[in-house]
């Protein structure tokens, strides 16, 4: 009896182990799940979640447990829910020195830190294909500013932050030859090419970003990273890839060699290096993007110029340590003394221990040089390695009660293990092959805990099909028993890689619910109706709109002409919560407008046929928002109808004078 | 939709509270008036808020007079004449006159609770159905508007 229930025993583990499908939904949920993810009508949700939404280029807010979409903020992509890239305030946010580019590609978030610990004032995220890194501030849930990062090619390694948010580090995912040095032949990869990791410095107060300055190192692919924190605090782990240092068919030979490296960077000394040396300043354009709640605008400036440290000149402040096969994950524990590192392909997960690494620096433990920089032996580095833990450990995310849990990629789970004996306590399925999991404050010195999220790639047959292309798929886990619990299976925005997650308590105080009318400073804001105004200056037209419930001021516009360039500034008057105003002009190319209270915001028309066109308000706002409309009169070039406009008393026999600006 | 949905739920409300407020006031001890029709509680001529009396002088404070204008200006003229004439709402001509200070400084500050609660702010919106925004005014903002108020009605 017992041999048999052995033999039971084992053919159920190698099926868990070899089966493609994972266990079906219905016998992983237990009886209380929903109890646990239901908020009540009217009740708010316990947690931000901050998640990427990949290749949207926008970053979605869900609230957690129920898993409810608050918000989607719009990033690196124009968004037609909003205006976000259309209005002419927003348009210079998405400009690059390559001009204006409307979609990209979100892969992590990072929440900025007080002390090891999330303040709940930004979150940082990066821009993948075109490399930039933007800050949303968390009082309005709107990007507050983007900068670009010359010299980086697909912005993967990005961004990661120091403990007090000193810095936001970036690396580059492609090496590729620098400004000045790049029509090369790709063939001359090991002699041209070469990686920068980037340093761009946090104001502690404004939260203003500016490139500090870029480590030029060896050509390998860089990956993900992480601060240290506590006692590592100062020193950064990055894993890298590649360190075949291929430039074709990188499937298979970037995968030759049994080992690549975790990267051990003292940020601290490259500081102080920086602030005594001048290092090299190249001619590389970027752009950096501020928006200003203030004038309600953006601006893009072009800058010029970032100084460059190369790799070799940094003695003694980056070391390299063995890591098994194409490394991903790169996490660092509560306490900041393991390094937990995932590799794509490897069948175990080593934990680096900073006291020894630190020791195997001081004792020269070092297996010779790589690149030109000191390899420190595994064994010397090395805490222990988590023994078949599954199949592609990708990323490490933490508990407040000394547990780390690994996403396998392969082997479709999340596999929960003791940081100090390094034992897997428990492993659960998740559909399907998920990439990025994350734990509620898991990235911090104090986990909050309590939740994990996994964020997977394949969806499949979890929800009703809808065609081809499906939503992708998040699983909820219940972690604060010694066993992980699912409780809830729901569909994303584009396709989520990182993501985190902060109390509620941190951030929904100190939100902004209006724009103050008296504060408003943008150029073309009409205070009030009296202002309310058309002025004509050669084919440039500026219309002074102000709205409230429920209408436009003016209302009536006539004497615009063929090839005129109009520009309308709603400013909405509204002072109160809730109360946006939408825009929109009949055939007017670029799109709508969403202002919302005391903002005041610009849009864009070509007048493409003469006759009367009508314009209205696109958002509910009260009884009478279907009565929130007027009418503008277009005319053919050169025509003798005069400029005027009105509200309420217009007509034909009352000519307005048209003011001089 | 949103805001339509926020309308009918505080009407509901209102209805909820003034069916208790009746149900309590008859007391079974009292042998009371089983009357099931809510009764419309009484105005109190000062609203409801934080402003239960106002010192007015019996001369215009100018000062007043022109800060009030501008907030006049910019955050209540697209809704309000100063004639008797209504836009959205109704038009200010004769108000000094019809209504306490009190009750003009509570509208005006605490105008959700105002809408939701005060039988003459009620019958305004039943007269206008557009709620009245709470346009963000202080205390001295509200006072100010009062004495434009009082101006435009050649006090």
């Amino acid at each position: 009896m017992k041999n048999y229930i052995n033999y039971v025993a084992a053919t159920l583990a190698i099926a868990t182990l070899t089966q493609c499908k994972p266990k079906s939904a219905s016998q992983v949920v237990t009886g209380d799940a929903a109890a646990k993810v239901y908020v009540a009508p009217g009740k708010f949700d316990e947690i931000y979640n901050f998640v990427s939404g990949g290749f949207s280029g926008q970053l979605a807010v869900y609230g957690l447990p129920s898993a409810r979409l608050l918000k989607v903020i719009p990033v690196f992509s124009q968004n037609p829910e909003n205006g976000w890239g259309y209005s002419e305030e927003t348009k210079p946010m998405l400009n690059t020195s390559h001009g204006f580019i409307p979609w990209d590609d979100l892969h992590h978030v990072a929440l900025s830190q007080t002390e090891g610990i999330d303040d709940g004032r930004w979150v940082f995220v990066n821009g993948n294909n075109t490399p930039r890194v933007a800050r949303i501030d968390l009082k309005t849930f709107r990007t507050a500013e983007i900068i670009e990062l010359p010299n980086s090619s697909g912005n993967h390694s990005s961004p990661f932050l120091t403990e007090n948010s000193e810095y936001v580090i970036a690396g580059t995912r492609f090496s590729t030859p620098l400004d000045g040095n790049n029509d090369v032949p790709i063939s001359s990869y090991k002699e041209n090419f070469k990686g920068t990791i980037s340093f761009i410095k946090i104001d502690p107060t404004s939260g203003n970003m500016s490139v500090a300055f870029q480590v030029v190192m060896p050509p390998f692919n860089f990956d993900l990273s992480r601060a240290g924190k506590g006692p590592s605090h100062g020193w950064f782990f990055f894993s890298c890839y590649n360190t075949e240092q291929a430039n074709t068919l990188l499937e298979v030979n970037a995968s030759q060699r049994d080992k690549d490296f975790v990267i051990a960077m003292n940020w601290k000394k490259i500081e102080e290096y920086a602030k005594a040396n001048k290092g090299k300043v190249t001619t590389s354009k970027y752009a950096h993007n501020v928006y200003s709640d203030e004038t309600h605008s953006a601006t893009s400036t072009i800058s010029e110029g970032i100084v460059q440290f190369d790799a070799s000149e940094l003695k003694d402040m980056i070391y390299l340590i063995p890591c098994p096969k194409s490394p991903h994950g790169c996490d660092t524990d509560p306490t900041g003394e393991y390094i937990v590192a995932g590799g794509k392909l490897a069948a175990t997960i080593p934990v680096f221990s900073f006291s020894k690494m630190l020791k195997a620096i001081e004792g020269k433990e070092f297996d010779g040089e790589f690149a030109g920089l000191p390899v420190i032996k595994y064994e010397s580095a090395l805490y222990g390695e988590v023994p078949k833990p599954g199949l592609g450990p990708l990323h490490t995310e933490f508990d407040d009660k000394g547990n780390a849990y690994t996403s396998m990629f392969v082997s479709s789970e999340v596999v929960k293990w003791n940081i100090k004996d390094l034992k897997v306590i428990d492993r659960k399925p998740t559909f399907y092959s998920l990439g990025h999991l994350m734990v509620v404050g898991g990235g911090t010195k104090h986990p909050y805990g309590k939740y994990l999220v996994a964020y997977n790639k394949i969806t499949k047959d979890r929800y009703l099909p809808t065609g081809p292309e499906l939503a992708q798929s998040a699983q909820l886990f219940d972690i604060t028993g010694e066993k992980m619990e699912m409780l809830y299976d729901y569909p994303t925005i584009g396709e989520p890689h990182y993501a985190q997650a902060i109390e509620a308590s941190k951030i929904k105080d100190k939100q902004i619910r209006f724009f103050k009318i008296e504060d408003n400073k943008h150029q073309f804001a009409t205070k009030g109706e009296k202002e309310a105004k058309v002025v004509r200056t050669g084919n440039r037209v500026d219309v002074y709109a102000t709205c409230i419930r429920s209408h436009f001021a003016p209302d009536n516009i006539e004497g615009i002409q063929m090839g005129d360039e109009v520009y309308v500034h709603v400013t909405n008057l509204e002072q109160d919560w809730d109360v946006p105003h939408g825009f929109a002009i009949k055939g007017a190319a670029n799109a709508e407008l969403l202002v919302m209270p005391g903002e005041t915001c610009t849009y864009k028309w070509n007048p493409d046929r003469v006759g009367v066109t009508v314009f209205y308000c696109t958002d509910f706002c009260s009884a009478l928002h279907q009565e929130m409309s007027g009418y503008i009169r277009v005319s053919p070039k050169g025509s003798s109808v005069p400029l005027k406009w009105g509200l309420g008393d217009f007509s034909s026999d009352a000519p307005v004078t048209p003011e001089k600006k | 939709m949103k805001k339509q949905n926020i309308f009918i739920l505080s009407l509901t409300a209102i209805l909820s509270s003034a069916i208790i407020f009746t149900s309590s006031c008859g007391g079974a001890g009292e042998g009371a008036k089983t009357d099931s029709v809510a009764t419309a509680p009484v105005a109190d001529p000062k609203g409801i808020g934080e402003f239960t009396h106002v010192e007015i002088s019996a001369t215009i404070d100018e000062g007043m007079v022109t800060k009030g204008k501008g907030i006049y200006e910019l955050k209540c003229s697209a809704c309000h004449k100063l004639t008797d004439a209504k836009l959205v709402g109704p038009g200010w001509a004769g108000i000094s006159k019809r209504r306490t200070p009190e009750w003009i400084m509570n509208m005006t500050t605490n105008t959700e609770v105002m809408l939701n609660q005060d039988p003459e702010a009620q019958k305004l919106l039943e007269l206008c159905l557009v709620r009245m925004p709470n346009q963000g005014l202080n205390g001295d903002d509200a006072r100010s508007i009062v004495e434009f108020m009082r101006k435009n009605d050649g006090q």
